[in-house]
């Protein structure tokens, strides 16, 4: 059996040198994007685009204006001067929000009266509009603690805020999207390797008309599988060894945890990836078909799905169970805590299991199906 | 004409004999809008928390309360052991943790400031900031309240604390739905994983099969192959189009507040630009192996991470920006998210849509005398 397993691994090999391009696109390429998209994928918003309709033009104003300015949230890009600009910029997409003072504004405040300062934000990426709503009223509180604390002083009192908060941020204190967000990269870089590479491998077989000929062999399908895997396991571990160390040089992504687990972990994760690869190549039957359904697979719900980049406990119920369609989900968890939180197998075990029951449902999945076809 | 007519039965014909792949271009497309749709979420609610509370006071269950009556946060365990705390949030069970100091009911009475200790799990930083804004409020909330409390007491009526009240308005999406804002970023990249790829793979599959050159030797020029190959896929890419409009209009309920013959004129425009791409791919491999590896990564995953599909472009680092100017699906998407959202028309898309055409007739044009030179 063992005999028979490494002959196709030998095989594939030799395939696989022959084609130069693709060894180039295997190897380069998840590199080449790691250092692309590691940069580009961020949720950190800075420098947001501010105007300023002023109608009060007071020292109050002007200095809550300053404030907001002066950390690196907001730039001060332009003051209107009238209530049809607003409309203007915002739909032009000038600046992502404007704030409105109203006339009278300080003198209300003094005199105990309601003063409303209206901010108005474009919604059209909610994520970066919650985060400028956040850091809006994180800073009018800020500002109306300091407003009430010096009327207080002008009495004559001392006036304590009574609840400070001291807060602490594990893990990833400054609190870079970037360092939460490299880990799923790497795992969608290496299963859409993984997937494709497999899928199309045997698939080709398929098409040219070679897999009949392995069919009338002595080879069972489950042997050529685990042949055809083998090669592509090795390939993929040493893609993911590359690009883990390309995030620790370029992204200051260090190992927090054991390297041990992280190769064992990265292991069993290629191998689910590979197996969901063989899946689709027993069912599809040209290239072209292989392809879009990887694409669609693997792309797409491991992008969305995984818990890449949309937090899971945020779905539905329902979409909550198509999750599971991707091993990247179960490997996203295991990479943060290794990577970044630096936690032990007890924080994870349960996610290298499904990632192993995964496997052994596609793999006999597909042995089944691939049987069946054979009868036929 | 009535040779490109040819070609373009036969390529509906080769279409029809493989229904699998007629499956997945006509039905993929709907089922991966509706999933995604669904999961494409950055929404926080529910924010779990875990509380150690010190004092076990009137004053420190008050505070609580007000944690959770806020709506964000619900309260999944309460603790007295910091041990625990740190399980909780190292298992990822818990977002963060607030520690109430046991003399907080007795400092605030005094009117001492009370030290209130919150604890995140910083590895999701964007969602670590977006519930640490949340908690604030709610702190800046209680401590209004109770400096109300204490100044009415010792008779301090004529000075009110002070309260700036921001009024936050969110324009094109107010309910802050992320859905809004990625279903028509998903629309586009279904668009291009259809289009481009089966564009390519067309080829490259004649091409490795033997057929090509069996049509080089027939009367058709090298032009005519090429408008007879690219219409069918025109045709193709329009009805998804149309299905996937129809699938957020009716299904998702999210309005084209624009017009509709403007979304679909630039639809048209850019599925040119999709396939000129398809056609690059394949003047550039040999094998479909290798189309889809260049597809996947050279194309896909470029245009997922780059096109400010999910991840805002103005948050990207300096130098990457230039790049994404190169990807045409972010135009598309800035003229879909246009359309739908905003209501835009064509003349505040005007430079978008030029450059989308530019690019489209650009790309096309170089594929194609590049295909032609392969021919010849």
């Amino acid at each position: 059996m063992l005999t028979r397993i490494l002959a196709i691994s030998k095989k594939e090999v030799r395939q696989l040198m022959r084609d130069k391009r693709m060894l180039y696109v295997l190897f380069v390429f998840p590199f080449v994007l790691l250092i692309l998209f590691g940069y580009a994928i961020n949720f950190d918003v800075h420098h947001i685009r501010l105007a300023v309709y002023d109608r009060d033009n007071t020292e109050i104003t002007r200095d809550f204006i300053n404030r907001l300015t002066s950390s690196n949230y907001f730039d001060l890009i332009t003051h209107l001067n009238s209530e049809d600009q607003i409309r203007k910029v915002l739909d032009a997409g000038d600046v992502q929000a404007v704030i409105v003072f109203p006339q009278y504004f300080s003198r209300n405040i003094y005199s105990g009266k309601e003063a409303p300062i209206q901010i108005l934000v474009a919604g059209v990426d909610a994520n970066t509009a919650s985060v400028i709503t956040n850091y809006m009223r994180a800073a009018s509180a800020t500002f109306s603690e300091k407003l009430s604390d010096e009327a207080l002083r002008v009495t004559g009192r001392e006036a304590n805020i009574p609840v400070n908060l001291e807060p602490r941020f594990l893990y990833n204190p400054d609190l870079n999207s970037t360092r939460y967000l490299i880990p799923g990269l790497i795992s969608m870089i290496l299963i859409m390797t993984a997937v494709i590479s497999i899928a199309l491998s045997i698939v080709r077989e398929k098409e040219r008309g070679t897999m009949e000929q392995i069919n009338v062999s002595p080879l069972s399908s489950i042997e050529l599988l685990i042949g055809k895997t083998i090669p592509y396991t090795i390939i993929a571990l040493v893609v993911a060894s590359l690009i883990l160390l390309a995030g620790y040089i370029l992204f200051e992504v260090t190992i927090k945890g054991s390297v041990l687990l992280l190769f064992i972990s990265t292991f069993i994760f290629l191998f689910a990836s590979l197996n969901l690869g063989i899946l689709i190549s027993t069912i599809s039957d040209s290239q072209q078909v292989a392809f879009q359904l990887s694409a669609l697979i693997s792309l797409l719900p491991s992008f969305l799905l995984s818990g890449f980049v949309f937090p899971i406990e945020s779905m539905p119920p329902v979409i909550q169970i198509f999750t599971n369609i991707t091993p990247v989900k179960f490997y996203i968890v295991v990479l943060r805590d290794i990577l970044l939180k630096g936690v032990g197998l007890t924080a994870f075990w349960d996610q290298l299991i499904y990632l192993i029951l995964f496997s052994v449902f596609f793999l006999g999945l597909a042995s089944i199906i691939d049987r069946r076809n054979k009868m036929a | 004409m009535k040779l490109i007519l040819a070609i373009i039965t036969k390529e509906f014909l080769q279409l029809r004999r493989d229904p699998r792949l007629f499956a997945i271009i006509f039905i993929a497309p709907i089922l991966q809008l509706i999933l995604l749709g669904y999961a494409a979420n950055l929404d926080i609610n529910n924010i779990n928390t875990i509380v150690y509370d010190q004092d076990n006071s009137a004053a420190s269950r008050d505070f609580i309360e007000n944690f959770e009556s806020s709506g964000y946060f619900t309260v999944n365990h309460y603790t007295n052991n910091y041990q625990q705390v740190m399980n909780y949030i190292n298992n990822g069970d818990d977002l963060w943790a607030l520690v109430i100091p046991n003399d907080f009911e007795k400092k605030l009475k005094r009117g001492e400031q009370v030290e209130v200790q919150t604890l995140f799990d910083g590895s999701d930083g964007n969602k670590a900031s977006i519930a640490f804004g949340y908690v604030t409020g709610v702190v800046s909330g209680y401590s209004q309240k109770i400096l109300i409390e204490v100044m009415n007491k010792s008779g301090m009526r004529g000075i009110a604390p002070i309260n700036l009240n921001p009024e936050l308005r969110v324009w094109y999406n107010p309910e802050l739905k992320t859905r809004f804002f990625m279903l028509p970023g998903i629309m586009g990249l279904l668009l291009t994983i259809i289009t481009t790829t089966l564009m390519a793979m067309g080829i490259v599959k004649e091409r490795e099969i033997g057929t090509l050159e069996q049509i080089i030797v027939t009367p058709i020029k090298p032009a005519q192959l090429i408008i007879g190959k690219t219409i069918p896929f025109i045709i193709l890419g329009f009805i998804d189009v149309l299905v996937v409009t129809v699938v957020m209009v009716f299904w998702f309920g999210i309005p084209i507040r624009g017009n509709f013959f403007f979304l679909m004129l630039a639809s048209l425009i850019y599925v040119l630009s999709a396939l000129g791409l398809g056609l690059f791919i394949s003047t550039v491999s040999r094998t479909q192996q290798q189309a889809m590896m260049v597809s996947m990564f050279g194309i896909l995953l470029p245009m997922n991470f780059l096109s400010g599909f999910a991840f805002p472009i103005e948050n990207m680092p300096g130098w990457i920006q230039p790049i994404t100017y190169l990807i045409p699906l972010r135009y598309y998407i800035t003229i879909l998210r246009g359309v739908i959202l905003k209501g835009d028309g064509f003349f505040q898309l005007i430079p978008e849509t030029f450059t989308l055409l530019g690019i489209g007739i650009l790309i096309l044009t170089a594929s194609s005398m590049r295909f032609r030179k392969r021919l010849e």
